[in-house]
């Protein structure tokens, strides 16, 4: 063999800013160092990968060596020399900086399906991905399936989108092929707006030959012959790697006029999203693209029938796609042996907020919320309660810590009053305040609403206010059920996906935690100890060392006191902004 | 300007759902949207200036007043709002002096800008200062960067 060492440095988004190029061209320099034998340094390839999921412990590294892998964290440039020469050259893993224990618990229970190249193969080397079978799908329809077949196999997988709405892959294939019109487009749908949520970034990042894989697919099947990925502007380094595939594609004639032997022409094109989340919404995303203000409008006509330019149109999700090779290359069997009765298949999700291992993990539908926060996350840090777990984001919900065994499928998490969505997964513990929450959302879709319904643009404007007014104390009773009320409204006035889903964060909050509602209204406390207005900032006489840091981060002068000795707060100066409890290094400042 | 201007219309002439590509060109030369350049492109392209400056207000990606020579841009996505940035956003705005309402500083130096989602959740909060990524975003790494940024102004 003539490669039988391979190190893989983790340069997804974590990998880069916790300094995985440094690392990489460390291992570069000491390999070509003239102290390694080579014999070692010939053998030996090194190469990025995208994300590798663990991004907690980042940077990762794995050396692999005659097809035993062996996994380090944290790793730092410095710590290069040792692991060469130690491991690679001595045979010998510096067994302190290993990650094994952490990476099997981590990997145990999930299922790489989309990620399952991701973290692997080098992103921006086509022949990588080629060795792998990729692009193999595509040789295989080519020739030996109708488009008819290629739907028909789609639907047996079960696939449904990845997006959030959940709608059949295969079928929505079927009814733009059924559309008439010779011009068809097929567009990946990459404007990963949710706050919160990676899974897009992370697979384009990682593999972004898988999407065009699926795309290529996808127009095969709908008779496309024109693609567009739209994908946000804030993900540089995804827009380059979507690029630079694109263009070895075409130099493959992957892409381009008779691609893969056949009389099928298809080529794609990028355009950048302009930062506005409604843009993920189908319309307001083709709006978008034909250069207007990203608005959505009625459907029907659905793009499937009248869409971009107002040709036949269809819109995937980026991890949607990326399911596609892998469904073709094993058969819909295959997949449709994953998952539940309804929700075939993996998901992606961004684990993140207070959990030890977050990051991005692929599991089978249908596994337990407890399997995900437990198993793979690692559970809390010590001393925290897990309190909720926020699923599908602005249009989301909260799971509260009781239902840890739900089911993590399309249905199940429907009838808690969440939704799957394009996959974030919020971890939130004792110190968050649910109230507090629901207003962050409220403020997102609120700032975001297009401005076209009028239930949508005021009737969130009104809720924020309300949701204000109660974390800064001025709650009043019956504002719970106002909420409630103006909630209903505006599912029902609006046009969109955006509309219709804006109150879910508060519905949901209020649903399994009305008692942090009432605490916020009628005993004017924030039981998490978060909304400041509610707290009372005192300062302990015996910690404070009279530095006066927060006599002079004090916007109102509130706090008073000699040097070196203790200070005080005027309570009826106090305006409760917390400045003196940021700023205050010996937690001398105490809100209850 | 002008010859700038008329390349980016040239690039764009062609195609008719172009106007956000040609504003995102134009923020790309210039850092943000002035209002020769959309008067320029409305006489050029015979689209009336309200359909530029519609889309420019639009989308948040866009600016219509200069920004400060250096960018600072804060996470707000959830992730980093349950991990704290807000204490973050506020030290930079104290560190910055920045009253407020206010998003540049009076020497235009700096611009705080906050964003939905960069997509680093995994290593909340996050900031960026110029581009460079800062996990796990405490308020005293982001102040330092500042005042080394300021500190290697003042020797040039």
């Amino acid at each position: 063999m003539k490669n039988s060492i391979v190190i893989r440095v983790c340069m997804g988004p974590a990998g880069i800013a916790a300094g995985g190029r440094a690392v990489l061209d460390e291992f570069r320099k000491t390999l070509t160092d003239k102290k390694i034998p080579a014999e070692i340094s010939n053998r030996c390839t090194h190469h990025q990968v995208g994300c590798m999921g663990l991004c907690a412990r980042d940077v990762l590294v794995d050396v692999i060596i005659k097809g035993h892998k062996t996994s380090y964290e944290f790793v730092k440039p410095d710590m290069v020399r040792k692991i060469v020469d130690q491991h690679i050259i001595g045979g010998e893993p510096v067994k302190q900086w290993l990650a094994d224990g952490h990476m099997h618990k981590f990997l145990e229970k999930q299922v790489k399906v989309v990620l399952s190249d991701c973290g692997v193969i080098d992103p921006e080397d086509i022949e990588a991905y080629i060795s792998r079978g990729g692009y193999s799908s595509c040789e295989k329809i080519f020739g030996n399936f109708s488009p008819e077949e290629l739907i028909h196999e789609i639907k047996l997988s079960g696939l449904r989108g990845r997006g959030g709405a959940g709608f059949p892959t295969g079928l929505k294939w079927e009814l733009a092929r059924k559309s008439e019109g010779n011009t068809k487009y097929i567009i990946c749908n990459a404007d990963e707006g949710d706050p919160g949520a990676f899974m897009d970034r992370a697979v384009i990042e990682g593999n972004p030959h898988s999407v065009i894989e699926g795309m290529i697919t996808g127009a095969y099947a709908t008779g496309a012959q024109k693609g567009y990925v739209y994908i946000r502007a804030e993900y540089p380094l995804a827009v380059e790697r979507i690029k630079q595939a694109i263009t070895q594609a075409r130099e493959k004639n992957y892409l381009g006029k008779n691609i893969f032997g056949s009389s099928f022409n298809f080529d794609i094109e990028i355009k950048l999203g302009a930062g506005a989340f409604v843009c993920g919404e189908e319309t307001a995303l083709i709006a978008s693209i034909e250069g207007q203000r990203g608005m959505p409008r009625a459907k029907p006509p659905f793009p499937v029938h009248k869409g971009l330019w107002g040709k036949p149109t269809v819109i995937n999700n980026a991890e949607t796609l990326a399911n596609i090779p892998h469904i073709i290359r094993n058969g819909a069997a295959w997949f449709s042996g994953l998952g539940t009765e309804d929700s075939k298949g993996t998901k992606v999700f961004a684990l993140t907020g207070k959990i030890k291992n977050s990051g991005l993990i692929e599991v089978p539908m249908g596994i337990t919320l407890r399997e995900i926060i437990h198993d793979i996350g690692g559970g809390l840090e010590p001393g925290k309660h897990l309190k909720a777990v926020q699923t599908g984001g602005p249009s989301g919900g909260c799971i509260p810590a009781e239902m840890l065994d739900i089911k993590v499928d399309y249905e199940s998490l429907a009838k808690a009053g969440c939704i799957v969505g394009s996959g974030g997964m919020i971890v939130l513990d004792n110190d968050d305040c649910m109230v507090n929450i629901a207003k962050y959302f409220l403020n997102f879709t609120q700032s975001e609403s297009c401005g076209k319904c009028v239930p949508c643009r005021i009737g969130t404007k009104r809720m924020l206010e309300m949701l204000e007014r109660i974390t800064n104390g001025l709650g009043q009773p019956g504002d719970i059920e106002k909420l409630e009320q103006l909630s209903a409204d505006i599912k029902s006035g609006s046009l969109c996906g955006l509309g219709q889903t804006a109150p879910n964060p508060v519905l949901s909050t209020i649903k399994y935690f009305r008692d942090e509602y009432e605490a916020h209204i009628f005993d004017k406390k924030c039981p998490a100890g978060v909304c400041n207005s509610l707290l009372t900032f005192t300062i302990i006489e015996d910690r404070c060392k009279g530095c006066q840091a927060c006599a002079k981060a004090c916007p109102s002068k509130a706090i008073t006191g000699e040097k070196k000795k203790p200070h005080a707060i005027d309570q009826s100066l106090c305006i409760k902004c917390g400045a003196c409890f940021e700023v205050c290094k010996f937690r001398s400042v105490e809100k209850a | 300007m002008e010859s700038i201007l008329r390349d980016i219309v040239q690039r764009y002439i062609k195609e008719s759902g172009s106007v956000v590509s040609i504003l995102q060109d134009t923020q790309d030369r210039f850092g943000y949207i002035p209002h020769e350049a959309i008067s320029y492109f409305s006489n050029e392209l015979n689209i009336p200036e309200s359909r530029f400056f519609g889309v420019a207000t639009f989308y948040s990606q866009f600016y219509l007043k200069p920004r400060g020579k250096n960018i600072i841009t804060a996470c707000c996505g959830t992730a980093c709002h349950v991990r704290g940035v807000d204490k973050t956003v506020s030290a930079v705005k104290r560190a910055l002096e920045l009253r407020p309402d206010e998003d540049t500083t009076d020497d235009n130096q700096f611009t705080l800008e906050k964003v939905a989602c960069l997509g680093f959740c995994s290593i909340a909060p996050v900031v960026l200062v110029n581009g460079e990524v800062f996990g796990k975003a405490a308020a005293e790494k982001i102040v330092r960067k500042i005042n080394s940024i300021r500190k290697s102004e003042d020797e040039e």
